[in-house]
């Protein structure tokens, strides 16, 4: 008799089984419009040019072995991210109140952090502190934050599907009536699945509301660069939040704007109220991490801060990293143009209003289904698409089947 | 200004008390502790034997030839950096459990274990820990040998496991405490789980023989055990990496479908990359599948899917016969270097005439030594000597070298004489 015998079947994750299923079709024509990774206009996978060199690097010097890092990760990787995201002339970061832990990815980012205020937030068991995403939100953290232990996951109002866009009202409200206390977390930009991010205007009202009612701030920035193209502009919503003072979390994920998705790079940034503060908080970090995965994986975390650290690859990577968002934009905008010119149904304003890799395009299941099966075109249930997944070959395609999707499909 | 606005801000809200304010210091690193302190003495003479880590005969990092060689192989393929799946790497995962259950066994001919990708051995002991803590019917007891690696305890716990000893280690021969293993195993309650180090016991380095294995193998059948296998060190221990696998393709030729964590930090060297697998061996194909959808569901909410870099490399060694044979030379190499250490040191106590009995030097195997030594020994080795090794009188054969080696017999036999 075996002692799982009882473990049932698991529903496979369904972004994956996306691209299986595309993977499996012979049509010709077909299109993955699923998983969120970059992709050129000749729909290929790229390494960044900065990055191929950083690799050369450090396959020839001799010097380098594959000793453990510690456990709190590659120091200067650590440091360098963190000033990525709060800029090179942040007070907190001349305070000494900034720390990092490096971590598998944008993920594992998320798992830390949320098992720390699991065990340190609010008292020390917030299993019943409500944790809000967005709604929608990017689908594995409901299971990061419940899985690290917190059993009252909510949403808080987001997306605006009549009118495409910011549901503010809906947004500030759960703000406002929320149990004080209750952790947020927010999309620094390039909200996913939506596009859809605040103003400058509305984050100031968002943050008022925040701080007002003690609420605590954990960021998720797994686009930096990607988004608008300029650092600068995609972490204003971060510093905006650490000008303000308060003591949050960032998690950030450098499988985008590096392209280094397989190498698993990524730093929580830690902003605490002063640096005795911050020493006893990296110092239960490093308890966590130990038990989970005793310390990260060596290769992306150099090749970044190698990149991050020397003046020239770093202007080579903005313009990389440039180069990516402006494909996007430029889909983006080609995407509008041609269902305009179609004379789709509906407004399409939203396609060019959204940022970042993905679209939620307003297309209703049916209407996906519709895509998916008789055109071939595979994008989520949701009707989010990758961006990235369009080229000036396949968008005619892509358009004319979205044209008779809502016109044939209701 | 706008230091000086943002600082009046905090100021303001720094009134309410921090969230933070709490937390308390998290205890430092016991191992740790031996590196700092041992990198603060100005001794020329120092040896430092609390590092888990292999160093050559002069104490350096050992990058294996078999590595270099692999990453030059990976790096003229332009490979992209897509996410692999979930479960990891499938040239990997596959290489990974032929090299632990053998080219021959059933197992993989019926297909019936899942072997997924993980982060080097900590992070296969985790998604064990955790996928047994949601489906094991069993007890939540997790049965360690006493000793064992102080990490075990914290994994399991953190995953919701309790924690339960056998007797195994004998400090009064310094040896296999084997009747004492056999009467606690056999009282273990039916369907719990029973870890196993599979060679190379850390701390001890004290390994049941053959025998002795078949018979534990036996009162775990009687007692219905769910057998955890952790295997570190597989080659790095007697230098062959089937006669290291021994313990693990026995047990599952007795039909104990065991769970499996497998490291590839020390035998290929590969530390910083975290190069692991984790293994079920189930009833069968179906059941195998069924099980791989839940280690899935584990693992997406934790780091989403493993690293690429230390998983092709293992993978390009374990699957192109040059690098292989190379990388058995040289995981041979290491292994033996550490027994000639081992035969020394025991050499060298004799030569400085200590009349105790050091034949555990010898017998044990594998980067630790358990010498004895009390604490109070310990604790004047370290004063007295700069010899650092941890206050259980544990000590990292990988950091003697014949350089140092007789000056270590020295400062033991004059601690213990």
């Amino acid at each position: 008799m075996s002692v799982f015998s009882e473990v049932p079947q698991a529903a496979p994750v369904a972004v994956f089984k996306l691209t299986q299923d595309f993977t499996n079709d012979q049509f010709p024509k077909k299109v993955n419009l699923g998983v969120g990774a970059y992709r050129t206009d000749e729909g290929q996978p790229w390494v960044l040019p900065v990055v191929k060199k950083v690799e050369k690097i450090i396959v020839h010097d001799d010097r380098l072995n594959h000793e453990y890092l510690p456990i709190l990760g590659l120091p200067e990787f650590r440091s360098s991210a963190s000033k990525i995201a709060l800029g090179d002339n942040s007070p907190a970061i001349q305070e000494n109140r900034v720390g990092a832990v490096q971590c598998l990815g944008g993920t594992g980012a998320l798992k830390m952090g949320a098992e720390f205020l699991r065990r340190f937030y609010n008292g020390d068991n917030n299993t019943k502190t409500p944790v809000y995403v967005s709604a929608p939100t990017w689908e594995n953290h409901n299971a990061v934050f419940s899985n690290a232990g917190f059993e009252d996951v909510r949403p808080y109002k987001y997306w605006d599907g009549e009118k495409r866009g910011l549901d503010l009202t809906g947004f500030l409200g759960d703000l406002e009536s929320c149990p004080e206390r209750s952790i947020f977390v927010l999309h620094a930009c390039a909200h996913n699945p939506t596009g859809t991010d605040p103003t400058q205007e509305q984050w100031k009202q968002i943050a008022e509301v925040m701080m007002r009612r003690k609420l605590f701030v954990f960021f998720d920035s797994a686009y930096q660069g990607f988004a608008s193209g300029s650092l600068e502009k995609d972490a204003w919503a971060v510093r905006y939040f650490v000008s303000l003072g308060f003591e949050m979390f960032c998690a950030q994920s450098f499988s985008k704007n590096f392209g280094l998705y397989n190498e698993r790079v990524g730093n929580l940034t830690v902003v605490a109220r002063d640096p005795d503060n911050l020493k006893r908080i990296l110092s239960q970090m490093e308890k966590i991490v130990r038990t989970t995965w005793s310390n990260p994986p060596s290769q992306g975390a150099r090749i970044v801060a190698i990149t991050l650290n020397t003046p020239e690859l770093f202007t080579e990577w903005k313009d990389n990293v440039k180069t990516m968002a402006d494909r996007v934009l430029l889909m983006r905008a080609q995407l509008k143009a041609k269902l305009q010119s179609l004379g789709t149904p509906g407004t399409w304003e939203h396609i060019t209003d959204q940022i970042g890799m993905f679209s939620f395009t307003g297309l209703n299941p049916k209407q996906v289904e519709y895509m998916v099966k008789e055109k071939h075109i595979y994008l989520m249930a949701s009707g989010r698409i990758n961006m990235c997944g369009l080229t000036t070959k396949n968008i005619d395609y892509v358009a004319e089947s979205i044209h008779e999707a809502v016109t044939k499909v209701q | 200004i706008c230091l000086q606005f943002s600082s009046l801000l905090l100021f303001c809200f720094g009134l309410c008390s921090s969230w933070w304010g709490g937390v308390q210091m998290g205890p430092p690193d016991p191992i740790l502790g031996v590196t700092e302190a041992f990198k603060r003495d100005t001794n020329p003479k120092k040896m430092n034997l609390g590092v888990g880590a292999y160093r050559d005969d002069q104490g350096k990092p050992f990058v294996l030839s078999c590595v270099r060689k692999a990453e030059a192989l990976i790096a003229s393929k332009q490979l992209d950096k897509e996410y692999l799946p979930i479960g990891g790497l499938g040239e990997f995962t596959k290489a990974c459990a032929q090299l632990a259950l053998g080219n021959d066994s059933e197992v993989l001919k019926s297909s019936r274990n899942i072997t997924v990708q993980t982060i080097s051995g900590t992070g296969s002991l985790r998604i064990g820990a955790n996928f047994l803590s949601r489906f094991h019917g069993g007890p939540r007891d997790v049965y360690l040998p006493k000793p064992s690696w102080g990490n075990h305890t914290p994994i399991f716990r953190d995953a919701g496991m309790q924690l339960k000893a056998y007797r195994y280690y004998d400090p009064s021969t310094c040896g296999f405490d084997f009747k004492g293993a056999l009467e606690d195993i056999s009282k273990i309650p039916e369907q719990s789980v029973i870890l196993l180090h599979a060679c190379a016991h850390n701390p001890t380095g004290v390994d049941p023989r053959p025998e002795q294995w078949k018979e534990i193998a036996d009162i775990v059948k009687k007692r219905n055990l769910l057998v955890f296998f952790d295997m570190a060190y597989q080659g790095f221990a007697s230098g062959d990496i089937d006669r290291d696998a021994w313990a693990v393709r026995y047990f599952i030729e007795q039909g104990h479908n065991i769970v499996l964590s497998q490291s590839f930090a020390k035998n290929m060297g590969l530390y910083g990359e975290r190069v692991g697998g984790f293994t079920v061996v189930c009833k069968d194909a179906e059941e195998a599948k069924r099980v791989e959808s839940q280690l899935k569901i584990l693992i997406r909410p934790i780091y989403s899917n493993p690293p690429m870099n230390g998983a092709r490399i293992a993978s390009t060694i374990l699957s192109t016969p040059d690098l292989r044979s190379l990388w058995l030379e040289e995981v041979h190499g290491m292994a033996n270097r550490i027994i000639k250490m081992r035969e020394q040191l025991a050499a060298g106590l004799k030569k400085n005439g200590s009349s105790h009995n050091w034949q555990h030097v010898i017998d044990q195997i594998g980067m630790f030594c358990f010498t004895g030594l009390k604490p109070e020994q310990v604790e004047r080795i370290i004063k007295e000597y700069s010899v650092y090794m941890t206050k259980d009188g544990r000590i990292s054969m990988a950091g003697v070298s014949s350089g140092n080696v007789g000056y270590l017999a020295e400062a033991i036999h004059a601690v213990t004489k």
